[in-house]
């Protein structure tokens, strides 16, 4: 999983599989971080209800 | 059927007398906005089995971990047995959450927005369930994490398992703003924001679970199309991957939505309500109509040629795989793909039929039957079948404990909607369409 | 996957494998116990459930399914085969799946390893080796009263949850070659090759008909090379390896068609499982 656990091994193979699974986790948690900062820095700095995605806009 | 409208007035006056008023107050201040839902005895009444039947799966799971898996009645001829087909089935039905997200974010069909909440709970339920099935199945459950650790990025099971654990997350951070949506707790500003900001890049992580699920899907069917040592299973390859890859990602695109139709037309049975509207029903089943025509053929093609090339390279005749025993007979393919593939493609591509409400449910019925038995054939059935011309047909029925932590994901499954029914807004529509009765 | 870097740079290379006569093979099962005893295999107070049983080597009773007078019956041992499979793929049926390399391929010597401390029981393994080799362990091992001290301490017990397989009796590969390296590194020997007498499996030696060979397929000093080679060149088969490509390094002789048609599937059988094997 790692460079540095034993079995890796600079190839094709795990350059391949590796980098699809890094590129994906790398994105997701980018995601969630923004969305988290985000919300954090909003609600700093006041921003209430009357925006949001809540059932009542549906 | 509105369960609520067959209980007697008695036993209601009694039910209601019963319940603490803290309780009900606590529980109604959590049902969502303007919705209606059935009295709290009820609601207990109702999970109680469900409960009991998770228990007694608990039980059994307990005992698979604790006393190993002798528990079970696989052996070393049914090193795969009913774990696992279950585990692929409740994958494929899954695949409606991967799939109606691609189509409602990706591809902008937006009508889908009615019916995403649902699915993506019923993938997160799938999914979850998948990888407690998979706890259970392994040997020393406690060396799970080698298969990440010690990965092995040419084996197919790696690849599910990486994917798997991925696409699991972002289920659930798409059934989290969902969460965050229920009245109270969408009161928090903080807990309001995220769900909206969620809301707003929801297009990216469903594009990312799209990817993912594409592979997990695909290396699903990977795990049975690698098996050179077994005939039955094994399938040429395009680049590195055995033509199951691609059906069975695309098999879980076409059925996993039919599961998201029945699912639906099951809660709005018991509610007794509309929380659908029949457009979204036409539109998913057109889309799933098409997908399991497409894959018919495509299915129906790999089919043949593995019968006439695949398995005679191999020194069998594809009636050898079906004949042994009435257990695993033609019986499978007509099902698999008859009964369970070109009929509801054709009820579900006929606008006359989809639009039918009856024979849409009737189509959806026999898509999931269908896709169940194609799992059901790519472990089993592999696993029984001899290769050795000297070996013998190995038969196989399941111990209670297996049966037990099978049921064990419906009940969760069942107790999960429910709660998510009672207090989240699954259903956008539910008050537009609603005449708002009790459920 | 490949496996792990060789620690060890060895400047030649061996392929281990057998040659069983089953001309030879009476069916009598001493390959098996001593196979049993040799590696610490668990037994069960009840082994009538054969489905559960861990047997590495398994004697199989073959019939030509002809009715009496034609009848005819063989026996056949089989033990992991140690495919070596499509090295472009990953090797045999069973390592090319394993997803935490739990089993390998050893390019030094051609044997397939199983780690016990690294597998965790996902049985994909087993589901992939069309020899039904591989066994899993449903219990903890145990053994009779008092059995426990005739264990070899150079096989480790293996613990529940895990697969097990034939390995060749590995732990006397890594007896001899300890032997070897250190009378190379005295001056006692030219190098570390190894002498057919100093490694032999358990069944090879324990087999009373002498219907197990064991050797290096590579080196033309020993019987199993002449055997393939020369005395059986073009009859020695294996099983499934003509239709599936398996490569298996374990070779069959008899001097009967219809055993040697069984080794692998045709559109019409030749022959099929008697009752009575162990």
């Amino acid at each position: 999983m790692f460079p540095f656990i034993f079995e890796w091994e600079w190839d094709m193979a795990h350059y391949v599989f590796m980098g699809g699974l890094y590129y994906a986790l790398g994105i997701v948690s980018l995601g969630v971080a923004y969305v988290v900062a985000k919300a954090l820095i909003q609600t700093d700095q006041g921003h209430g209800h009357g925006d949001g995605h809540g059932e009542e806009h549906r | 059927m509105d369960i609520t409208a067959r209980i007697p007035q008695s036993v209601s006056r009694i039910g209601d007398a019963l319940t603490p008023r803290f309780l009900v107050d606590a529980d109604k201040a959590l049902w969502p906005k303007g919705c209606e839902r059935a009295p709290l005895w009820m609601f207990g009444m109702w999970l109680g089995p469900w409960l009991f039947l998770a228990a007694w799966g608990g039980i059994a799971a307990i005992l698979c971990w604790g006393l190993a898996l002798n528990q079970t009645n696989m052996n070393d001829y049914y090193g795969f047995a009913i774990w696992i087909w279950a585990d692929l089935a409740v994958i494929a039905l899954g695949g409606g959450a991967f799939f109606s997200g691609f189509l409602r974010y990706v591809a902008g069909k937006d009508k889908l927005k009615n019916i995403i909440n649902y699915a993506v709970l019923i993938g997160f339920i799938c999914y979850s369930s998948a990888l407690l099935i998979l706890g259970i199945d392994v040997g020393q459950p406690l060396r799970g994490w080698f298969i990440f650790w010690h990965a092995n990025v040419h084996s197919m099971l790696t690849e599910v398992a990486f994917c798997l654990t991925c696409y699991f997350i972002v289920l659930t951070i798409e059934y989290a703003p969902l969460v965050l949506e229920n009245r109270q707790l969408d009161r928090v500003p903080l807990f309001h924001k995220i769900s909206h900001n969620f809301h707003e890049i929801m297009a990216v992580f469903a594009a990312t679970g799209a990817f993912l699920s594409f592979f997990h899907q695909g290396s699903l069917g990977g795990v049975a199309g690698v098996l050179f040592g077994r005939p039955f299973a094994y399938r040429e390859h395009i680049f590195i991957w055995p033509y199951t890859f691609f059906l069975f990602t695309w098999s879980a695109a076409a059925y996993g939505p039919c599961f998201t139709l029945l699912c639906t037309r099951i809660i709005e049975g018991i509610t007794g309500k509309r929380l659908v509207s029949n457009d979204v029903y036409h539109l998913l089943g057109k889309i799933a109509g098409w997908m399991i025509l497409t894959y018919f053929i495509a299915k129906t093609w790999d089919t043949v040629y593995w019968a006439m090339n695949t398995a005679p390279e191999r020194g069998f005749h594809w009636r050898e795989f079906y004949s042994d025993n009435a257990f695993y007979g033609v019986w499978i393919l007509v099902v698999e793909l008859l009964l369970g593939g070109i009929v509801p493609a054709l009820l579900l591509v006929f606008k006359k039929t989809r639009e039918n409400m009856f024979w849409l449910t009737v189509a959806v019925v026999l898509g999931v039957i269908g896709v169940s038995v194609n799992r059901w054939a790519m472990v089993l059935q592999v696993m029984a079948a001899p290769v050795m011309p000297f070996d013998q047909w190995a038969l196989y029925y399941p111990s209670w404990q297996e049966v037990a932590t099978t049921l064990l994901p419906v009940a969760y499954g069942v107790i999960l909607i429910s709660l998510s029914y009672r207090y989240l807004p699954v259903f956008p529509q539910e008050r537009e369409l609603g005449a708002g009765k009790a459920s | 996957m490949s496996g792990g870097k060789e620690h060890v740079e060895i400047p030649y290379q061996t392929k281990f494998g057998m040659v069983i006569n089953l001309d030879k093979c009476t069916g009598c099962g001493a390959c098996m116990v001593a196979c049993m005893a040799e590696n610490n295999v668990p037994v069960r107070y009840d082994e009538s459930d054969k489905l559960r049983s861990i047997t590495w080597m398994r004697v199989y009773k073959l019939t030509n399914g002809k009715p009496f007078p034609e009848t005819d019956v063989c026996w056949l041992p089989r033990p992991c085969m140690h495919c070596e499979g499509n090295p472009a793929h990953g090797f045999s049926p069973c390592v090319s799946v394993c997803p935490a390399v739990a089993t390998d391929y050893s390019r030094q010597t051609g044997i397939v390893s199983q780690i016990y401390t690294r597998c965790f029981g996902c049985r994909y393994c087993m589901g992939a080796c069309p020899y039904k080799a591989r066994y899993f362990n449903w219990w903890d091992p145990k053994w009779p009263d008092g059995m426990k001290q005739y264990l070899s301490p150079d096989v480790s017990c293996r613990m529940r949850g895990i697969v097990e397989k034939c390995s060749f009796c590995f732990h006397r590969y890594q007896r001899a070659m300890d032997k070897s390296f250190y009378q190379a590194s005295q001056g006692g020997r030219e190098d570390t090759r190894l002498l057919e007498e100093e490694y032999q499996t358990a069944c090879a030696q324990a087999c009373p008909a002498g219907a197990i060979t064991f050797g290096d397929l590579l080196n033309p000093e020993h019987t199993v090379y002449k055997l393939i080679h020369a005395t059986y060149k073009d009859k020695a088969f294996r099983i499934l390896e003509k239709t599936l490509g398996t490569r298996p390094k374990v070779y069959y002789v008899s001097s009967k068609d219809w055993v040697e048609a069984a080794a692998d599937n045709h559109t019409k059988k030749v022959a099929k499982a008697a009752p009575g094997g162990h």
